[in-house]
């Protein structure tokens, strides 16, 4: 084996930006061909003798050391191993990791963020100021809420209230938690039952709580059974067999599935679909939508279970909300045709020799300019 | 008070976790993982709530003699089988899921076939549901029963045998039409999630408190 020092490969070192300290990205450069395996190797200041940190991926070329120490000075060597040679680089000046204030990175996240916040408060300012000038479009699937608890008492049946699988975190559950305050009045109005089943034991107090409020809130405290809304199980598949058995045995008139659901939407809409019953979902979750689509009569489409809330009070302030965020929205919208006007532009113009495409596009350029003129 | 120590609580929980999100420095970076921990805590602690709910509610069943009260016994047996094979393994090793433990034994032999068994039922459930949304009742309908058509046929060797192209269409539909729909209601969520935050944060929106 011979030990050389080629220039050529070198590597360099430097503190992990954005991130909480204890952490310095090595890179390495120019590695030289058939390269078996890197070796990075470290120094302390003040130690004689180099200590392993590891392999180096070939393919990234890079590693993060985060074993290191904040303030802490270090000298770091990497040996390229090929066949016959071993390369050495090493770093001519000591490298230490400090944390970072702001995680610059995630600038354009708080700009977004912060223009989109402010919007959404003018609007509720704005609603404040003038509540009859907020105009929010009909919802089919809340607009049914009263009909399918109506369909489920004249049939003496029951009313199922699944929410999803997810857990309290999730900005899908805190939507269903709403929907279900609705449903809970109008049960309560109509002196009918629900049966609220569970998937994880938090979610569950807080809907026992909600429907509790709804039933009082209704001036039918007394009709609130506590032991309608229960836990089931955290397992997917077994919480999907438990509704399944609930759905088969209770018959329900009416089930609402409003939440977060994954691969065990259809087994449930399906299974509902089956027994007769009027069913109202709404999920955030996309890749299910189209299962609800196809097995429910209404469904509420992402958003619009973040905005039922706003829909079923009518206040201004949730109204507002709405509002601005809509604004946002077309503000994206026009971003993003923006982007695709300026994409198609680009990806025209790589497509050399292609005269049809840039025949269209030149005289699409030419009716603008004589639009404009 | 009832409502206002909680509100604050939600407003100071959400201002730190946006803060950590935009903060690496200790001690803001760590929080949101901090919180984490914390919650899986209490949900710890929330099972027992669970179980508890569940054990009240079957041992009712079984008292009141409610329609199908023996599957309350089932419950039972399945619930002291866990708990005595789960009790017996932890004696084993700390890690009961660990291959060779008693619960580990009926975890793969029990639970594992019990939720492929549910899991294979969805064959059945997409079947019957595709045929109710492909037919063709209106343009809407006809167009997706098309689309289906092509993508199902498109996807298969079979399809390549039939029309060269027809995988091609098959992909653009699935990477252009499709993945283009999904993401206008994916914007959709996002920005209403993060209206929703703010509402939240602000107790503008106060229907989980109840």
């Amino acid at each position: 084996m011979i030990f050389l020092l080629i220039l050529s490969f070198t590597i360099s070192a430097k503190d992990t930006p954005d991130d909480a300290g204890g952490s310095i990205t090595i890179n390495v450069y120019n590695i030289p061909e058939g390269t078996e395996q890197i070796e990075l190797y470290r120094l302390t200041k003040g130690d004689t003798l180099f200590e392993e940190v590891g392999l180096i991926p070939i393919f990234k070329g890079e590693l993060d050391d985060a074993t290191v120490m904040d303030g802490v000075l270090y000298l770091y060597k990497a040996t390229a191993l090929t066949p016959d040679t071993v390369y050495v680089a090493e770093i001519k000046e000591f490298a230490s990791s400090s944390p970072e204030w702001f995680n610059k990175s995630r600038t354009s996240v708080l700009l977004f963020i912060a223009l989109f916040w402010v919007v959404i408060l003018v609007y509720i300012q704005l609603a404040k100021k003038n509540p009859e000038g907020l105009f929010i479009r009909k919802l089919p699937p809340l607009e049914a809420m009263d009909e399918a608890v109506g369909r489920a008492t004249e049939m003496g049946k029951p009313v199922l209230y699944v929410p999803g699988i997810e857990y309290i975190t999730d900005a899908g559950t805190l939507a269903s938690i709403t929907i279900l305050a609705k449903v809970g009045r109008k049960v309560a109005e109509y002196e009918t039952r629900i049966i609220n089943p569970h998937f994880d034991p938090i979610v569950m107090t807080t809907a026992q709580e909600t429907l509790k409020n709804a039933f009082s809130e209704a001036g039918r405290p007394d009709a609130f059974n506590k032991d309608d809304v229960f836990y089931l199980t955290s397992e997917q598949f077994g919480f999907a067999a438990g509704v399944d058995g609930i759905m088969l045995r209770e018959r329900p008139g009416a089930i609402f599935l409003q939440g977060y659901f994954y691969a065990e939407s259809l087994i449930l809409a399906e299974t509902g679909y089956s027994i007769g019953a009027i069913q109202i979902a709404g999920t955030n979750a996309t890749t299910q939508l189209p299962f609800f689509v196809a097995a429910c009569d209404y469904v509420l489409l992402g958003e619009e279970m973040f905005a039922a809330s706003a829909y079923i009070s009518k206040e201004p302030r949730l109204l507002g909300s709405i509002k601005g965020s809509d604004l946002a929205k077309s503000v994206l919208l026009v971003l993003i045709g923006v982007g695709v006007i300026f994409g198609t532009f680009a990806a025209i113009k790589n497509v050399a020799g292609n005269p049809v495409y840039m025949e269209i596009f030149d005289r699409i350029l030419e009716f603008l300019a004589r639009t404009a003129e | 008070m009832k409502k206002r120590v909680p509100l604050l609580i939600t407003f100071i929980t959400g201002f730190i976790i946006i803060v950590s999100f935009f903060v690496p420095h200790r001690p803001f970076g760590q929080l949101e993982t901090e919180t984490l921990i914390w919650y899986a805590i209490i949900f710890a602690f929330t099972l027992v709530i669970g179980v508890d709910s569940l054990v009240r509610l079957h041992i009712k069943h079984i008292r009141k003699r409610k329609k199908g009260w023996w599957y309350s016994i089932v419950f039972f047996a399945g619930f002291f089988y866990c708990l005595t094979i789960g009790i017996i393994s932890l004696i084993q090793t700390p890690n009961i899921f660990q291959p060779g433990t008693v619960f580990f034994y009926g975890y793969e032999t029990i639970l594992i076939p019990l939720q492929a068994t549910m899991f294979a039922l969805l064959a059945f459930f997409v079947a019957s549901a595709s045929y109710r949304a492909f037919r063709a009742r209106n343009i809407e309908a006809t167009l997706l029963l098309i689309a289906a058509v092509i993508v199902m046929i498109g996807r298969v060797p079979a399809g390549y045998k039939l029309w060269p192209r027809l995988p091609v269409i098959a992909n653009w539909i699935f990477d252009v039409l499709q993945i283009g729909a999904m993401r206008g209601i994916l914007i959709g969520v996002a920005l209403g999630a993060v209206a929703m935050s703010l509402r939240l944060i602000l107790g503008i929106e106060r229907t989980y408190l109840s």
